[in-house]
């Protein structure tokens, strides 16, 4: 952790499920540098090849791996529902509604004018209409990932899937791929049940405005194109939605710094 | 444990491997949430010997008591009057059913989908790990909610000594003479089981008794109201815990010695942690020993519990009950009135309650509302939304958390608290 700049140099970590981003940012909470890696199976070891390959002041470190973080490397921590609220209001100030949507939970964050967090929804226990969950639906179709959501935003229509339990759900694809269905219909299909329910997290926190959508699966374009049609409500998309926790986290690093809290 | 209370035990009946086994793993979860917290109050010192001792010198008490012709009254709910009971010299405690026991053979007895709570006492009498139960001369149910209710006609077939109270589910005054009804029919059933009738001098000094435990829970309480807090929510939910286990004279005695030290500490501005610690009210389901997953979970989360608004808790304990009555029917009708105001959520409409929160997370200073409730537990889990709303139209946050007796959730549920109390930073 060298200073070679003179200016100085906030970092954030997400370590997410799935990916761990890095971001560093400078005093005015313009972008320096960005990194993504896949978590793997050892966290620590990915976070420390990560910040190996850059140099900052001050980090600060969200998502799920926050506290092993914080055992390890002593840096201050942030959930991720405050870090996405950052992230995406810094992004968007007009913004009072932030969906993420990430490997493995989901939330629907409200916000204040001043960007802090009003309240929020989350997710618990299971995987259920998160990235893991469209990550192994994909495959059970034989959709490439990055493929799956423009696939299923070309379906002629959509076919019921009632499971929100990604092993309830496989069956109930299974099924429908015996009974000869197009597999771009199923997938739209499964799009469609985790937007139900993403817009009814989102509909506890807020009614109207326009929303925010951030994590991994914000790049999915059927997944906002489906969120637009079951709300009305403007969907806004950061240049990179899966940095906006580790961009909201340097941002919060920078801002500690000034009220020395 | 310097005592071997092994022959206990097996007099009692219990299945040594499987209380051994629970007893490791409630002493290991007590060093790790309760010795690990820091600027403890010298007086919790008692509640750790209690606690060592749970299934140990207390039982053993009740052993001594049961020797000398007492009876020994289990419960597993508030509207289970303490002053009948002790007025016709039996001993009331609660009985256990805070802890996942014995599930699959629970699960053959009871639908996966029922609370935590109802299961846990299920567990513990299957698994023969519960010295209460296993003591008790009579055990009392009450027909609160649909799950206990039911839960009650299925454990009515596992042991023999069932008492079933009934309860009103509506608040006017023909309930309230219903609960008079049973209120009376439960005063006869303890006096056939102890041969002792209730006399107004005997329900007198019963209701002194525990008015004087409650009082000594009131001023607990409204210590906690003191910025920084002079005792955690771990530290005080224990005592409201062991409110139900304890001998009553002992327990006011020792709580009351505590209040004086937090009163010391309050002076020297002392804290369990430290000032300006963001400060929460937990609301909604009972948390029975050694359920204390929620308070350890926020607690090591960076904010204070400081208070309960529960059965184990301000519901079970706010009001006393008048000492006015000189007969013993003016004591039973001050009995009546007294229990006829808790606001368990099995009543409606049940508004009083939403009162109660708002002014508890008023008086003890609360940013912020926890709502828990256990999975399954409708008449909470309904309520919770309500109660939400009512505190947001108030501009008081409130995070509704619906969890059980397991920690496969701890992870995402730590995520929500600490979210939460960066809500109210």
């Amino acid at each position: 952790m060298t200073t070679e700049t003179t200016a100085v140099r906030y970092a954030g970590i997400d370590i997410g499920s799935r990916t761990i981003k890095l971001v560093v940012v400078d005093a005015s909470g313009k972008i320096l540098e960005r990194f993504q890696s896949d978590t793997g199976f050892d966290p620590m070891t990915t976070a420390n090849a990560l910040i190996a390959k850059v140099s900052f002041d001050k980090i600060m470190a969200t998502g799920y791996g926050r506290n092993l973080f914080e055992l390890s490397f002593d840096a201050p921590t942030v959930t991720e529902i405050k870090a996405h609220a950052r992230g995406a209001w810094t992004e968007f100030p007009d913004a009072r509604t932030v969906l993420d949507i990430g490997g493995q939970d989901s939330k629907a964050i409200a916000l204040f004018d001043t960007g802090k967090v009003k309240k929020f929804e989350m997710n618990d226990r299971c995987a259920a209409g998160t990235g893991k969950f469209l990550e192994i639906m994909a495959a059970t179709l034989g959709f490439e990932l990055a493929d799956f959501g423009a696939q299923a935003l070309a379906a002629e229509k959509d076919l019921l899937i009632s499971s929100m339990c990604t092993v309830f759900a496989e069956s109930e694809v299974t099924s429908l791929i015996a009974k000869g269905e197009d597999r771009k219909e199923i997938a739209r299909g499964l799009h469609t049940s985790v937007i139900r329910r993403a817009a009814g997290m989102i509909n506890r926190v807020s009614s109207n405005g326009p929303i925010v959508f951030t994590g991994g699966v914000a790049k999915n374009p059927c997944m906002k194109e489906l969120l637009y049609r079951k709300l009305d409500r403007d969907i806004m998309i950061p240049s990179d939605p899966q940095l906006a926790g580790a961009f909201g986290a340097a941002l919060l690093s920078a801002e500690q710094e000034k009220t020395g809290s | 444990m310097t005592t071997d209370y092994t022959p206990m035990w097996q007099e009692l009946g219990l299945d040594l491997a499987g209380h051994d086994a629970l007893l490791n793993v409630l002493g290991t979860a007590y060093t790790d949430i309760y010795l690990s917290q820091k600027n403890r109050p010298e007086g919790m010192g008692y509640f750790d010997f209690v606690m060592s001792e749970v299934h140990g010198l207390r039982i053993k008490e009740l052993m001594d008591e049961k020797a000398a012709g007492r009876k020994i009254i289990g419960s597993y709910c508030v509207f289970v009057p303490e002053e009948i009971v002790l007025a016709a010299n039996a001993t009331l405690v609660g009985l256990c059913s805070g802890a996942d026991f014995a599930m699959e053979k629970v699960e053959q007895l009871l639908p996966r989908n029922t609370c935590s709570l109802i299961k846990s006492s299920f567990g513990f009498k299957i698994g023969k790990v519960c010295p209460y139960l296993e003591s008790a001369d009579m055990i009392v149910g009450e027909n609160t909610c649909d799950g206990k209710k039911k839960a009650y006609e299925t454990l009515g077939a596992m042991v023999n000594n069932l008492y079933v109270m009934d309860l009103p589910q509506t608040k006017t005054d023909q309930t309230k003479d219903l609960l008079k009804a049973e209120y009376m029919k439960f005063k006869a059933a303890v006096e056939n089981l102890t041969g002792v009738a209730v006399t107004s001098e005997s329900l007198k000094s019963a209701i002194n008794v525990v008015n004087a435990k409650r009082a000594a829970i009131h001023r607990l309480s409204s210590l906690r109201k003191a910025d920084p807090a002079p005792i955690s929510g771990l530290d005080a939910l224990l005592a409201n815990q062991v409110f139900f286990y304890d001998n009553p004279a002992r327990f006011t005695e020792s709580v009351n010695k505590i209040c004086d030290e937090l009163e010391t500490r309050i002076q020297e501005k002392t804290g369990a942690f430290p000032a300006d610690t963001p400060r929460i009210l937990v609301s909604g389901c009972p948390q029975a020993v050694p359920n204390w997953k929620l308070h350890m979970i926020t607690e090591t989360a960076g904010a204070v519990i400081v208070g309960e608004e529960s059965c184990v808790g301000e519901r079970g304990t706010r009001n006393l009950t008048a000492d006015t009555g000189t007969t013993v029917e003016e004591m039973m009708d001050a009995i009546v009135d007294r229990y006829f105001q808790v606001d368990c959520a099995i009543f409606t409409p049940n508004s009083q309650r939403l009162d109660h929160i708002q002014e508890m997370a008023a008086a003890y200073n609360a940013q912020g509302v926890i709502h828990y409730g256990l999975q399954f537990c409708q008449p909470y889990l309904m309520e919770s939304i309500p109660v939400e709303k009512a505190l947001e139209e108030k501009n008081i946050p409130c995070l509704r958390v619906e969890t059980d007796y397991g920690m496969e959730d701890a992870g995402q549920l730590k995520t929500r608290v600490e979210a939460f109390i960066e809500q109210l930073r």
